[in-house]
């Protein structure tokens, strides 16, 4: 379990990370996500005691990270793959990050087999392309069998095979128990993989929800209606007591889940359809809905007054940053 | 027991990368060459050398006469074990493995050190005995008075040079920056500071001038150094002293 308690992360002029405070529960993946710069890497840094925050707090099972005795049997972290000495083989890096945590060797090979780096053991790291690099970090998390769990962003540069390696790899640590906490900008990375969700923009919390909590409201589905005969169409369904919308390209927009009773309206008046649809929302829009709140937020903060913000209109979520301010 | 287990993980770092080899045999090959040299070039000028001279030589000395330039392989291996960690961005992988920083850092100096010393004494001890026995008949031997005591400390100045650039190193981080520090002020402004004379009283209380005292047996004529070989060679420990020191502040209060 890892407990943040109002941790904040200034650098000079820069605040990061604002007073986040959440908690990342065993035998569950949670993603962490956020757009570019939101702090996300810097909440992981202060997490594993390489930045030390400005204020506030972070708890592992209880404990300062540097408290933890042999920390790498305790929680294993991807940060950067590109940490590593470029001129070190494979398996002396891993040697050497065992060795400091008296990890035996034994577990050396048996984690570069997991990750299958095996052939490739005694080349040096410099030679790795980035899906490599990437497998080699993994390996180092994975080092000291931990019971927590952390990686930012480790599908960067996989290919699509890696990318569902790594996936299957989450769920089944955390369905042994562990703690797994991973952070992406991709919502539809995140759908896939996460079962709670922890989102930051701007170093604020966004929202801290269940994966279907945040799919049941923000997933809204509607039906789109084309036809030649639009405005008896129009007519029609506002005669019934539906709600439409007018997009663009002369299609209807009707709220809710169902086509059937539209098209069997539509039959009964004698109306052609060209096209009748279910269409739902994205969880991609959902998330870039909700993290649009926190770039007004900085417009605001920096251009009091500035028209050129475009006023966002303001969900639900929008509260959740209001509330901290 | 975390040091021991720090202790061997950088022993494991330390062996595994090319510029440790490199480094360390440039800082022997390039002493013991270069003193036996000067020590030839002493041998065919001894002839016609003014009886005063004659009298001054100092053949421990000039078989050390390679330390000079060799040191600077020494600095470089000084700094290139540190800072390698921030150029490459190892440091987070180590910090996130050893949190304590002073363990971290102390492990990794106390390696390093081990290393230095071996490497720093075999050269002194081959650049004397090699160096002796190009000066044949004007050579001294190590039975000499106060020729041991030059010989020993010439690997543990090669040592404190080592130790010094890993505190140097270690403030910086940069391996370029550090570099970019030691080498003119061991190679120029050191030297300059310790040759003219309104400076010289300032210059030979910088570390390697002080340090460097242990390694003469036959003080100059005119010599008037304030302190004596081991008192140098203490001067010395105290800049290496403030170097960890400073290295370790600044380790443990930045961000990695
Ligand atoms: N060492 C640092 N010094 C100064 N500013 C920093 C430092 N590290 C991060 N920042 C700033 O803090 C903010 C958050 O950065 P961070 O890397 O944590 O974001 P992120 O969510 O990981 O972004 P990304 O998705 O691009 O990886 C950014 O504006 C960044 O410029
Ligand atoms: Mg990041």
């Amino acid at each position: 379990m890892i407990e943040l308690e109002g941790l904040t992360k200034r650098y000079d002029e820069k605040l990061a990370v604002n007073n986040l405070t959440f908690t990342v529960r065993p035998g569950v993946v949670t993603g962490f996500l956020g757009p570019n710069g939101a702090g996300k890497s810097t909440t992981m840094r202060m997490v594993l005691g390489l930045d030390h925050p400005t204020s506030g707090d972070v708890r592992i099972d209880g404990k300062r990270y540097d408290q933890i005795e042999d920390p790498l049997r305790y929680i294993g972290a991807l940060l950067d793959a590109k940490a590593v000495h470029g001129g070190r083989s494979a398996f002396n890096h891993l040697l050497c990050l065992a060795q400091s945590n008296g990890i035996p060797a034994a577990r050396v090979h048996e984690v570069l087999d997991t990750v299958g780096l095996t052939g490739v053991a005694r080349k040096k790291a410099k030679g790795f392309s980035l899906g490599m690099g990437q497998r080699l970090g993994i390996a180092a998390a994975l080092l000291g069998d931990p019971r927590i769990l952390m990686f930012d962003e480790p599908v960067n540069g996989l290919d699509p095979e890696g990318i569902h390696w790594i996936r299957t790899l989450m769920k089944s640590l955390a369905a042994q128990g562990r703690t797994v906490f991973v952070s992406s900008h991709l919502m539809s990375e995140m759908a896939l993989t996460a079962d709670h969700l922890v989102v930051i923009g701007q170093g604020r919390l966004l929202a801290d929800t269940s994966m279907a909590d945040f799919i049941a409201k923000n997933s809204r589905s509607y039906v789109r209606v084309r036809s030649p005969q639009r405005e008896r169409l129009l007519d029609v369904l506002h005669e019934a007591g539906i709600t439409v919308v007018e997009t663009g390209g002369g299609a209807l927009e009707v709220d809710g889940g169902k086509a059937e009773p539209i098209g069997e309206l539509a039959a009964r008046h004698q109306i052609v359809l060209h096209e009748l649809s279910l269409q739902q929302a994205s969880l991609e829009e959902a998330f870039m809905r909700l993290t649009a709140q926190s770039v007004e937020y900085h417009a605001h903060s920096e251009a009091p007054g500035g028209t050129w913000a475009q006023p966002v209109p303001r969900g639900e979520w929008g509260a959740d940053w209001k509330k901290g301010a | 027991m975390a040091m021991a287990h720090v202790i061997r993980s950088e022993w494991t770092k330390i062996r595994s990368v090319a510029s440790t080899v490199w480094t360390l045999s440039a800082a022997l090959v390039v002493t013991v060459a270069l003193g036996m040299l000067i020590s030839a070039l002493t041998r065919r000028e001894f002839d016609s050398m003014s009886p005063r001279d004659r009298l001054t030589l100092d053949p421990t000395f000039i078989s050390f006469a390679g330390m000079s330039l060799g040191q600077l392989a020494m600095i470089v291996f000084g700094v290139l074990v540190v800072s390698n960690e921030y150029s490459t961005g190892m440091i987070r992988t180590s910090l996130a493995a050893v949190p304590r920083r002073a363990t971290f850092l102390f492990g990794k100096i106390t390696v390093a050190t081990a290393l230095a010393l071996v490497v720093g004494m075999a050269t002194s001890f081959l650049a004397f005995f090699l160096g002796q026995a190009v000066l044949g008949p004007h050579g001294a031997r190590l039975g000499d008075p106060g020729v041991l005591r030059a010989v020993v400390g010439g690997g543990l100045y090669m040592t404190l040079i080592a130790m010094f650039s890993m505190g140097i190193a270690a403030m910086l981080r940069s391996p370029m920056l550090s570099l970019g520090v030691l080498m003119p002020f061991f190679f120029l402004i050191s030297n300059i500071l310790g040759n003219v004379s309104a400076t010289k009283k300032i210059g030979r209380f910088l570390p390697d001038q002080a340090g460097s005292r242990i390694l003469q047996v036959v003080p100059g004529a005119a010599d008037d150094t304030p302190y004596g070989p081991w008192g140098g060679l203490g001067i010395m420990v105290l800049w290496v002293a403030a170097a960890l020191i400073g290295g370790y502040a600044l380790l443990k209060q930045r961000d990695a």
